[in-house]
């Protein structure tokens, strides 16, 4: 099966074990600009693998994924990290703010990364959380705000250097409906009108809501529910 | 507070420090290993006095030069001839002996006198002389092995010396060379208490050395705080009250401070052993003479778990562990600045009214040096938080990994200070002990005059040695370029007790010319040399001695020394000649004499020295000397010039301070690698997190380094400062002049560095082992 | 739910009598309401006139009830397109999803395609409801979150139906 045309980012047979757990065993992933695709399943179906696999964290056993028509399996670990650096954004669950620093500094981090100066940066990075309505803790660190609005934050950083493909790895989990719901919909909100697909791993339906389609994992094979119907 | 319920408390704590599962026991052998390394080295510095007294008192019980002038020969008396050679770099302790009657004394440690040819040696020695690369050494010391020297003969286990029989030494009296002795060992032993500097100096030794040990326990008991913690949210969850909850944390350190006291105990019994069998920087010891005094171990075994106690006691101060988790005292007071001023202040205060006493003066307050001492090294650790926390607080801008480490510092200033204490402190006392060291030296160490770049070697022959022989051997020894022979004798205007003498220099023109600058020379002239700058009255007095014509006395009687009293009238002319400023001899004013203006006779008073300047491109050419040397006149001195010469008792302490620092320094980074680590292993998710939006990992490694390095750099700062104060004021209480030592400053804050530098390496591969996706799955 | 589908999907593991279809019917399904002979009758009757079933036989004594029923190739397709086909996601859906699921095992289809059909055609609903929540005002919010709230608990359900298949199919082989 070759990649639909026109997907920004695609995945064919992939497989993964981390020694004898078999995490992935075949699967397949497409998503195009501005979408976002939901990827669902058990725990322990190879959701989450799935998702370090196309964002070039970990490298497949096998198969293929292409971002932008480059394969990243032929990527150096200094080019895969550069990519994720200049064309990705990460949400995660908890534990992802770097709790020394402020609320913008943390947002303004990825930014950083890529060598902006830090005024400038920092600049940027307020107009995220503006966007997100978190300006307010600009100066406070993660250890004395919410959960919600932590995540907020994360999201905000996720988002700053205006990333092609946002990767949320059950970015609500840890939170109530309504701030999980708030959460989801200034993502994808901002995402859809900066046009960056968001590859949304979760296993709630309200959440999945939020999604254009979505994909099911199970025992390490996914299934297009959209091409399968 | 009743006992009960403390006893109980303590015993809870113990528990769980026993069966905490697999982390606690990993914590568990963490702080024993870390208190067991203090606790070895608390042991070694107790015993240290000891190794002291122990080599003192062999040295004193074999010591065989008498300040008696004169002993007649009877059967109870033994020459002894000092025939020391070096070998390579180390020394050889050599003795002949020839026993004058039946009840001749024996030197400590030998059973018997060997006959003439035979040899008894140390097992160090025979084991040197048995190994292959000796033959050189073979040759020197050609006698045949009888048996060896008990340790109670040598201060060393690994001392090379030997005692070999000897016949016809003739005691030359006021030498030393060769003495006559009723009995072996000196016969009013003194106590080390000798001079107050070096008192001073051993004391201050002991605190610079100690203080860090401290505070490295103190930071040992700490271990796996965080862990800890959790678990003790989980007891006030259960019902125990925040009291409650501080002892049972106190009974986890102490069983902590228990069990590294009894690894300790085994580190040291090993080191003992090791250390008895080991040789470093050429001393050596035996297990026997590291028995820590009593008293001392009784107060470490008593000290080391009741401070494991009182640490955690007041650590916990700043904490508040709720049923659901722990809350440090969020907003720390700012830390002050007076009382920690205060600290070295005072510690100043109670040295500065010793400044000036110096040698001479005598006694210093041993209870105010050491105070004094510790006061200021205690300030360093005082100063250090706040200085830390002051300066972080400002700091600002800069790259990713630069603002990742500022921040963290930021958030918790006082651990990264607490880390790097011990090697402040260590470093502060380090520098002040190496200023004073480098100060008070140059009144030990002797300018000898000699000027390496004019001769290399230089051979003393003993009396009626065979000079001539002695040189022509010498000139064919294998890497031996060319050579000068001089001799030197005595003349006085009398044939007994002359009111004052002069010396005269024998030798051929070539040889003369290495003296004095001489217009022209043949064999039979004698030349006058006058050197500018000598006491008046003196040059008064042996001026006649210089005039043509003079009527002189060869080798005059002096008191009971009897000469040989031979006359000699100077010829008609004697040339007025000026020495050589790079003159072979450094005292050159006398007479130059060559050998045929001497009358029959005199040649078998003077002492012959050859010099010789030795090819740098063979190797052992010095060996080869003094092989020769030995094989022409085994009495021979060679000795090998340097321009300068040291006292013994300073290289030893100084050697002591250099092992002692490298092991606090090694100590100390160990303790700061297991905390970096453990802050590490706490931070997993955030890395891997940090990992997966493209952080680089040189990022992460370089603000570890930073982490590491900004605290490490205040902490040597300070440390510089304190140092060279202490130094200053120690050089000042020793009346020496104050000179900053850069080179050891920068040795020092260098050796810091490089335990930064190592420490934070040796974190990198665990670093990259946790930046991995896996951290990001959740458990 | 359809009881015409249901017997069809019961005769696919063999000819049965009318009678033992009701049984198997109350047996498996009934659970509180057991059939009705008349309905079985009829029903049996509508798919012998669209030819999804044929009658294989008729025991001698007489009677609707003794009637042997084999279902047709075009039966099973039947069975088949019905079971593939979501349900519309409503409210208590379960007794027909339960029984789809049921009838998958029984005839050894795959139960969990039919679970994830049915999850796909729910998110459908969600998403719609969804994005008329973020458009609407707090009548329309609260209203969709009622219903967004009924079909997560169905889907819920599912999850945790799939979950528990290799149960299901244990119990349902006895």
């Amino acid at each position: 099966m070759t990649p639909p045309p026109g997907s920004l980012l695609a995945a064919e047979n992939l497989r993964k074990s981390y020694g004898p757990t078999v995490a992935l065993d075949g699967a397949e992933f497409s998503i195009h600009p501005g979408e976002v695709v939901a990827v669902m399943g058990p725990s322990g179906s190879g959701k989450s693998t799935l998702l370090h696999c196309l964002a070039g964290i970990v490298p497949p056993d096998s198969g293929s994924i292409t971002y932008a028509g480059r394969e990243l399996a032929g990527m150096s670990d200094a080019e895969r990290s550069a990519l994720r650096r200049s064309e990705f954004g990460f949400v995660f669950q908890f534990g992802q703010l770097v709790p020394e620093l402020t609320c913008v500094e943390n947002v303004a981090l990825p930014l950083r990364l890529n060598g902006r100066p830090r005024k400038e940066a920092e600049r940027a990075a307020l107009a995220w959380m503006e966007r997100l309505e978190v300006d307010d803790l600009r100066g406070k660190r993660p250890g004395e705000v919410s959960g919600g609005q932590g995540q907020r934050v994360a999201v905000a950083r996720a988002l700053v250097t205006e990333p092609r493909v946002v990767f949320a790895d059950e970015p609500t989990g840890a939170l109530d409906s309504l701030n999980g719901e708030r959460v989801m919909e200034l993502l994808t909100d901002a995402a859809r009108s900066a046009n960056a697909a968001v590859v949304l791993v979760t296993h709630e339906a309200r959440v999945a809501a939020y999604s254009d389609r979505e994909i099911v994992v199970r025992d390490g094979r996914s299934r297009d529910m959209e091409r399968a119907v | 507070m009743n006992v009960r319920q403390w006893s109980r408390d303590l015993g809870l704590g113990i528990r769980f420090a026993f069966t905490g599962g697999r982390e606690g026991w990993v914590r568990m052998v963490l702080t024993a290993v870390g208190v067991g390394l203090g606790v070895a080295l608390l042991l070694l510095t107790t015993a240290l006095p000891n190794i002291l007294t122990a080599r003192h008192r062999v040295e004193d019980a074999r010591q065989d030069y008498s300040a008696a002038y004169t002993v007649a020969k009877a059967d109870d008396t033994v020459l002894v001839g000092v025939t020391d050679t070096s070998w390579h770099d180390k020394d050889i302790r050599g003795r002949l002996l020839e026993p004058e009657g039946a009840k001749a004394p024996l030197p400590p440690g030998v059973g018997r006198f060997p006959a003439k040819g035979e040899m008894v040696v140390s097992p160090a020695l025979k084991r040197l002389l048995d190994s292959d690369g000796a033959k050189l050494l073979r040759e020197r010391i050609p006698y045949r092995i009888v048996g060896s020297i008990a340790d109670s003969g040598l201060i060393g286990s690994h001392e090379l010396a030997y005692y070999a029989g000897g016949e016809g030494l003739v005691p030359h009296a006021g030498g030393t060379r060769v003495d006559r002795l009723k009995a072996f060992g000196n016969p009013d032993p003194t106590p080390e208490k000798t001079d107050p500097v070096l008192i001073m100096m051993t004391l201050v030794v002991f605190v610079v050395l100690l203080m860090p040990v401290a505070v490295f326990i103190a930071a040992a008991v700490r271990f796996g705080g965080e862990r800890r913690d959790r678990r003790l949210a989980a007891l006030r969850l259960v019902g125990s009250d925040s009291r409650m909850t501080r002892r049972i944390a106190a009974g986890e350190a102490l069983a902590g401070a228990l069990l590294g006291l009894a690894v300790g105990t085994v580190f040291f019994l090993i080191g003992r052993q090791v250390a008895g069998s080991a040789e470093v920087m050429g001393e050596s010891f035996f297990p026997s003479y590291l028995d820590p005094s009593p008293a001392l171990a009784a107060l470490v075994a008593v000290a080391v778990p009741a401070s494991a106690v009182l640490v955690t006691l007041l650590a916990m101060r700043g904490v508040v562990v709720e049923p659901l988790g722990v809350v440090r005292t969020a907003k720390q007071a700012r830390r002050r600045l007076w009382w920690r001023l205060l600290l070295p202040l005072a510690g100043l205060g109670m040295l500065y009214p010793m400044t000036g006493q110096g040698r001479g003066g005598g006694d210093f307050n041993e209870y105010l040096v050491v105070g004094g001492v510790l006061l200021l090294l205690v300030g360093v650790t005082a100063l250090l938080p706040w200085l830390v926390e002051a300066v972080v607080g400002r700091l600002g801008g800069g790259s990713v990994s630069w603002q990742l480490a500022v921040r963290r510092l930021q958030l918790s200033s006082g651990t990264a200070a607490r880390m790097v204490n011990g090697i402040a402190v260590a470093v502060a006392g380090a520098i002040a002990l190496q200023m004073l060291f480098a100060g008070v030296e140059s009144q030990y160490t002797k300018e000898t005059g000699k000027d390496p770049g004019r001769a290399q070697m230089e051979i003393n022959l003993s009396d009626h040695a065979p000079l001539d022989t002695a040189r022509t051997e010498l000139a064919r020894t294998t890497g031996v370029r060319t050579s000068v022979t001089l001799s030197t004798g005595q003349v006085g205007g009398t044939r007994r007790d002359p009111e004052s003498t002069l010396g005269f220099t024998v030798g051929d023109c070539a040889s003369l010319r290495e003296i004095a600058h001489l217009p022209s020379c043949h064999d039979g002239d004698v030349f006058a040399v006058d050197t500018p700058g000598y006491d008046p009255g003196y040059m008064a007095t042996i001026r006649p001695f210089m005039r043509p014509g003079s009527r002189l006395w060869i080798d005059p009687t002096e008191g009971e020394v009897h000469g040989r009293e031979i006359r000699w009238t100077l010829p008609a002319t004697v040339r007025a000649v000026p020495a050589r400023k790079d003159s072979l001899q450094s005292d050159p004013t006398g007479l130059l004499v060559t050998p045929s203006a001497l009358p029959a006779g005199a040649a078998s008073t003077l002492h012959g020295s050859v010099f010789l300047r030795l090819d740098a491109s063979v190797p052992d050419a010095e060996e080869y000397v003094r092989t020769t040397a030995a094989r022409v006149d085994p009495l021979s001195f060679p000795w090998t010039w340097a321009a300068t010469e040291q006292s013994n008792r300073y290289t030893s302490l100084r050697t002591g301070l250099f092992i002692g620092a490298v092991c606090v320094l090694a100590l100390i980074g160990a303790s700061l690698l297991v905390s970096q680590l453990e802050q590490l292993r706490e931070r997993r998710k955030l890395l891997s997190s940090l990992l997966a939006f493209g952080t680089r990992r040189r990022t992460l490694g370089l603000s570890v380094l930073w982490q590491t390095a900004v605290p490490i750099a205040l902490g040597l700062l300070l440390a510089s400062t304190v140092g060279l104060t202490l130094g200053a004021v120690l050089l000042k209480m020793t009346d020496t002049a104050v000179s900053v030592d850069w080179m050891s400053v920068v040795a020092l804050t260098g050796a810091g560095a490089a335990v930064v530098l190592v420490v934070t390496l040796l974190s990198l591969p665990p670093l990259v082992r946790l930046m991995r996706p896996e951290g990001l799955r959740t458990e | 739910m359809s009881i015409g589908h249901t017997l069809l999907g019961l005769l696919e593991s063999g000819p049965r009598h009318g009678y033992d279809l009701k049984r198997a019917f109350d047996e498996k399904f009934g659970h509180d309401r057991p059939l009705h002979y008349g309905q079985v009758y009829s029903t049996m009757s509508r798919l012998l006139k669209h030819g999804l079933v044929e009658v294989d036989g008729i025991e001698a004594g007489g009677g609707p009830e003794r009637k042997r029923y084999a279902i047709t190739d075009a039966g099973v397709t039947d069975v088949e397109r019905w079971l593939a086909t979501p349900e519309k996601p409503e409210e208590y859906l379960q007794s027909t999803l339960y029984t789809k699921v049921v009838l998958a095992l029984l005839t050894h289809r795959d139960a969990s395609d039919i679970l994830d059909t049915q999850r796909a055609e729910h998110l459908r609903s969600m998403r719609i409801l969804t994005d008329r929540k973020r458009k609407g005002d707090l009548a329309d919010q609260l209203i969709c979150d009622h219903a967004l709230f009924h079909l997560e608990a169905d889907l819920r359900w599912l999850e945790l139906t799939a979950a528990r298949l290799d149960k299901l199919r244990e119990a349902v082989a006895r």
